[in-house]
């Protein structure tokens, strides 16, 4: 008997089931690394799975949307996970004793220095006008940032991709940039973690210390509203003052 | 679990109408976390099966980026052709962010310990 491995491919590259396996399979391999060597920044999970998944379909020739109809079972999540942050969230508020005028100003500088320095410096290094508007939302979580891209004329998949580009870059740099900086308490570090990488740096808190990873949440939760009211209004400001030459 | 998970989707569900039916900038989601976060700290307790699938889904919130994070494929050639202003741009913002955030908080703490 000869198996038919040709009728085997058409139906597993077509199959939610493969993409679906595969983006578990790769996040493991990710985690397991990234454990193994003893958390080391560099090995992020995340980074670990998006570069094998990409080396397969490439490989394969699986295109991008053929992928992604199996994994939007996991992308889908991401919508319940957000609305969960309001539980560690509640947990925290319902724990502090005040403080809470010095987070409120944290964030609203920290979202906007996200969505600022972002715009600016793309636009010093001759970003397109498309990439520049992109770029504005990557320090929110994805779901947020790509309706705010849609909102404001960006294009929303790319501005996924720049997410999490973001949220690596700041689960890697962003405990060195703190202690570089004498950050030492755990909820101005986590905080910090939060604003500027969502919910990847919030995943990097989590494991280093408990009380960081509260507050990286609860940044995560606050600078989604913020941003999510901030850009637009920051966007229609800019076009109502005739900066139609961004 | 499941009727935890259906608050959760009720809560989503709930900001998405909100959002959509008044024509608002906020993504559903985060109009469903504020919502659940109101009827929380209105109610002062956490039911133990919600925060049990919470953090469930919170542990491994990192897996739920891999899908989008693979749309990369899909801009390689934009990425090509811009790579340094988007690397510039997203490597220069995100220290800024981490130390803008992480200064402030720290400053404002160090005053209220001298205060005490």
């Amino acid at each position: 008997m000869n198996p038919n491995f040709g009728e085997v491919w058409v139906y597993l590259s077509a199959s939610p089931l493969t993409a679906l396996t595969a983006t578990l399979l790769a996040y493991l391999i990710g985690d397991w690394l990234y454990r193994k060597s003893g958390r080391m920044p560099l090995l992020n999970p995340v980074l670990i799975a998006v570069v094998l998944i990409t080396l397969c379909l490439m490989a394969s020739g699986i295109d991008y949307w053929t992928y992604f109809e199996g994994a939007q079972f996991v992308h889908f999540l991401l919508g319940p996970a957000t609305v969960a942050l309001a539980i560690p969230v509640a947990k925290l508020l319902r724990d502090m004793s005040g403080g809470f005028a010095s987070l409120g100003i944290a964030l609203f500088l920290g979202s906007v220095t996200a969505s600022v320095s972002a715009v600016v410096i793309g636009e010093l290094l001759n970003a397109s006008q498309q990439t520049v508007l992109s770029l504005a939302p990557k320090s929110v979580t994805t779901a947020i940032a790509m309706g705010i891209s849609e909102r404001i004329g960006g294009l929303p998949s790319l501005t996924a991709v720049c997410v999490i580009m973001t949220g690596v870059i700041g689960a890697i740099l962003g405990p060195y940039v703190l202690n570089a900086a004498r950050i030492t308490s755990w909820d101005a570090r986590g905080f910090a973690m939060g604003v500027a990488a969502h919910g990847i740096g919030t995943a990097r808190a989590i494991q280093i210390n408990e009380k960081a990873g509260a507050f990286a949440s609860l940044a995560v939760g606050l600078n989604g509203l913020a941003t999510a009211t901030l850009i637009p209004i920051f966007w229609s400001l800019w076009q109502w003052w005739g900066g139609a030459s961004l | 679990m499941l009727i935890a998970f259906t608050q959760l989707l009720v809560c989503q569900l709930c900001g998405e109408v909100i959002t959509r039916g008044f024509d608002l900038a906020i993504p559903g989601p985060v109009l469903g976390m504020s919502l659940l976060l109101v009827i929380l700290l209105y109610r002062g307790v956490i039911p133990s099966a919600l925060e049990s699938t919470a953090e469930g889904i919170l542990t491994h919130l990192s897996l739920l980026f891999v899908p989008a994070g693979v749309g990369v494929i899909a801009h390689l050639t934009l990425l090509g052709n811009e790579w340094q202003p988007i690397i510039g741009s997203l490597i220069g913002s995100t220290v800024l962010t981490v130390l803008v955030t992480g200064w402030v908080l720290e400053r404002f703490h160090r005053v209220s310990r001298d205060e005490s």
